[in-house]
């Protein structure tokens, strides 16, 4: 009667190409067919999200914004794997993403409009800071505050795209990724996706950052096994665990991912990347409430994706002070430029609390929009509406 | 196999009730006086096409289905004619949920498998939420995503992906047009079967009318079945499609053979007249039924019969406009009254017709409690509650 026990199962191993010090270990894992123009433009994004992060995270403090999630220490999961993957494969993602839109094409403009719920956001101002609405132009499903809920719906989205290919006789070639937190990584809709996705032959790609916290609650209260990766062996789905903080082994194991999930029709992959929430949850939490600021310290130097790619960078004479000087500068002013004109645009129309909710208005929703166009013309002193496109002409 | 209730064996097979046979199935018999609530003649029915002139001369069809055939089927066949039109029209369409594949515990994917694929038509593992939440994704990417839930007593878990992300996809996507779910059906059978108890006999379509974004629709029949689920297959909104399980196989009626589609949203005045609405949906309409023909007889009254067909959202102008010209009105429906979707149309009704009115509305619905088992025939409203209902508003 042999028992499987887990802690007797020696922990999944972390698969990392470069050190701490910039410093490829193993040159046979070196991102070969990556130009140098690719990995700057890597560089710059990660730089771009985390100076983004501090500026909105500060606006936020001030008042300029009801909110924001800062991704410090996970730059490299994001642009890193997002620049491994095809511009046709659909992306679902939790709300840490922010370096995924902006490897995918999301710009200044399209981050600022939504950032303070101006006319041009396309998602008219309904969601929450940084629930970025972008598929036209980047791919990924709109942002959800829903946790996990996004998995199962990748696994629908690859399904969908297989079938449509195999019937157009092509073969299957794009794939569907997940996104989501150790924590989303407990609900329901994980255990299901993951289930669906390997019983369907699904070609998709879940990718969880697993940053160590989910609000206060750390690894140690969210799960007894051994992270995420190992749950994929249940469900019979290959698992890599990576360095998160390693921007070529979150690459490469991305790329390896994606070619395998298109192996054969189609199956999942799991990768579960390590990195440490250097950032608090949210501009409504204060982590020092659940932890030391000795602790958080030396993820900004030490494994920080950032940092290790500029060694790289610099080992490989790509890069220098006076670049990063000169770069850092550059994003900051286009942040605060963009910031200020988009704070200068109207708000999306009034009509947009009822626009989207069907594909055409019900009765209903026409009646009460009638009505509210009533009330605010018998009692014009009671609604300010001149910061919202069109006014009560919009109504 | 799943076999029916006796009764409705009885009925359908030869017509009548086999009185004595019956007595001895407490669970499926009447009281032996009984005049009003006696079990409903599928056979006889109003509210069922005996014969394909009848379903053949629906105005809501096109002359090209008119002029073509019908024939006999139940509603499992009438939903399994639908399913496989829209297999074998539309590439995208995808059918799952848990063993459709062998037919489904109810019968209405038999052969879709075999004939359209288990690409196409397959089994998913058995996780409601999996199976919603993979389909609201694979509609997001252009499928026409139909998805079963083998009972609406087990739709909760489903209940986060409807109406956190069903419900929103289109509205949080805003300009990002293309991002909808509209080819998302969910289908589920629902309501009392005579021995469901709690667990095999909910109705929670009120549930679902309450957040937006959704369109919830339950058909009465065959023929309104077929048609109404090909328009929520077609329809740019995510539906809800509930099956009254009772009527599987009870009732059966001549059903056009061609595709065609009902008008989604739309209520259907199935019986006109001038003193009373009674509006209802699903298996209760036949109850309604039975009980306006004792009420006409006994009380020489007029009682127009509305079916929503869509619960939400639901043609207000079509009730209030009938209400307005009768003055009185009863919602019946098979959920409990608390909350139920009797409650919105009477809160509706007393608001667009309130100096029309001669009587408070009044709801006929489930009591507020729990479908014991030995309990459904005295919750699920009966003809006798129906027919006082009216008879309480005409005297009123």
């Amino acid at each position: 009667m042999d028992f499987v026990v887990p802690q007797n199962i020696p922990p999944i191993a972390t698969y990392r190409v470069m050190n701490s010090q910039g410093l490829i270990e193993d040159e046979s894992h070196a991102p070969k067919e990556v130009m140098h123009e690719q990995i700057l433009e890597w560089y710059k994004n990660m730089l771009f999200v985390n100076i983004l992060d501090a500026i909105m995270s500060d606006a936020q403090r001030q008042g300029r914004l009801s909110f924001y999630m800062v991704s410090t220490g996970e730059e490299g999961i994001t642009v890193g794997s997002a620049a491994a993957l095809e511009p046709d494969d659909i992306i679902t993602c939790q709300y840490r993403e922010t370096g995924v839109f902006k490897q995918r094409g999301f710009e200044l403009p399209d981050f600022m409009s939504q950032l303070v719920h101006n006319k041009n956001d396309p998602g008219k101002g309904r969601n929450m800071p940084v629930h970025y609405s972008g598929r036209a132009n980047t791919g990924v499903h709109a942002v959800a505050s829903t946790l996990g809920t996004q998995i199962p719906h990748a696994v629908g989205a690859a399904y969908a795209m297989k079938v449509a290919d195999l019937e157009a006789g092509k073969p299957v070639s794009r794939v569907a990724v997940a996104y989501f937190g150790d924590g989303a990584a407990s609900e329901g809709d994980f255990h299901g996706a993951l289930n669906v996705a390997a019983t369907r032959d699904c070609p998709v790609i879940f990718i969880c950052r697993n940053n160590g916290f989910a609000i206060s609650t750390p690894t140690s209260e969210q799960y007894r096994g051994d992270g995420i990766a190992s749950r994929g062996l249940g469900y019979g789905i290959e698992s890599l665990r990576v360095d998160g903080t390693d921007i070529f082994a979150v690459y490469e194991a991305t790329r390896e991912a994606r070619r395998k999930a298109l192996e054969n029709g189609g199956r999942p992959i799991l990768l579960e990347m390590m990195s440490y929430r250097i950032s608090h949850h949210s501009t409504s939490d204060d982590s020092l409430a659940y932890r030391t600021q000795d602790e958080v310290e030396p993820w900004k130097t030490r494994d920080n994706p950032i940092a290790r790619l500029r060694l790289w960078l610099q080992n490989n004479d790509l890069w220098n002070d006076e670049l990063e000087k000169s770069t850092r500068a550059q994003i900051r002013a286009d942040v605060l430029r963009e910031m200020k004109s988009a704070e200068k645009e109207l708000k999306p129309p009034l009509s947009s609390i009822w626009d989207d909710v069907y594909a055409v208005y019900s009765g209903e929703q026409l009646s009460q929009r009638a009505e509210m166009k009533r009330m605010m013309m018998k009692y014009p002193d009671e609604y300010d509406i001149d910061e919202y496109e069109g006014g009560i002409e919009a109504l | 196999m799943i076999r029916p209730p006796l009764h409705h064996r009885l009925v359908v097979n030869t017509g009548k009730r086999l009185y004595n046979s019956a007595l001895h199935r407490a669970y499926s018999s009447h009281p032996p006086s009984a005049r009003l609530n006696v079990p409903i003649d599928y056979a006889t029915t109003p509210i069922l096409h005996h014969t394909s002139k009848s379903a053949l001369s629906n105005p809501e069809l096109l002359t090209e289905v008119r002029n073509g055939t019908a024939s006999r089927q139940n509603l499992f066949q009438a939903v399994n004619s639908a399913l496989s039109h829209a297999l074998s029209s539309d590439p995208s369409v995808l059918l799952f949920g848990e063993d459709v594949a062998f037919g489904g515990v109810f019968r209405c994917s038999m052969n879709l498998s075999s004939e359209f694929g288990s690409d196409r038509v397959f089994n998913t593992p058995l996780s409601e939420q999996g199976i919603v939440g993979f389909a609201i994704g694979a509609a997001m990417e252009g499928a026409k995503a139909i998805a079963e839930v083998q009972f609406a007593d087990y739709v909760y878990p489903a209940f986060d992906q409807l109406v956190n992300e069903a419900a929103k996809v289109r509205f949080r996507a805003g300009a990002n047009e293309e991002q909808t779910c509209g080819g998302l059906v969910v289908r589920m059978p629902t309501g009392g079967v005579g021995h469901g108890a709690l667990y095999h006999s909910q109705s929670p379509e009120s549930l679902f009318t309450h957040i937006p974004g959704l369109r919830v629709i339950l058909p009465r029949s065959p023929a309104q079945a077929k048609g109404l689920l090909l328009a929520a297959i077609a329809c740019p909104d995510p539906c809800i499609f509930l099956e009254p399980k009772i009527l599987y196989r009870a009732a059966v009626e001549q059903v056009p053979t061609e595709p065609y589609t009902l008008p989604i949203s739309t209520a259907e005045v199935l019986k006109q007249g001038t003193d009373i609405t009674i509006i209802s949906y699903g298996a209760p309409l036949y109850t309604c039924s039975a009980a306006i023909e004792k009420a006409e007889k006994d009380f020489g009254c007029s009682v127009e019969l509305i079916d929503l067909r869509t619960i939400y959202p639901w043609d207000r102008q079509a009730v209030m406009g009938s209400v307005n010209k009768t003055g009185r009105a009863i919602v019946v429906h098979e959920s409990m009254v608390n909350a139920g979707v009797g409650a919105e149309v009477a809160a509706t009704i007393q608001e667009g017709c309130f100096l029309k009115l001669e009587a408070p509305v009044q709801r006929v619905a489930g009591w507020t409690t729990h479908m014991g088992l030995i309990y459904e025939r005295f919750n699920i409203p009966d003809v006798a509650r129906v027919y006082d209902a009216i008879r309480v508003a005409l005297n009123y």
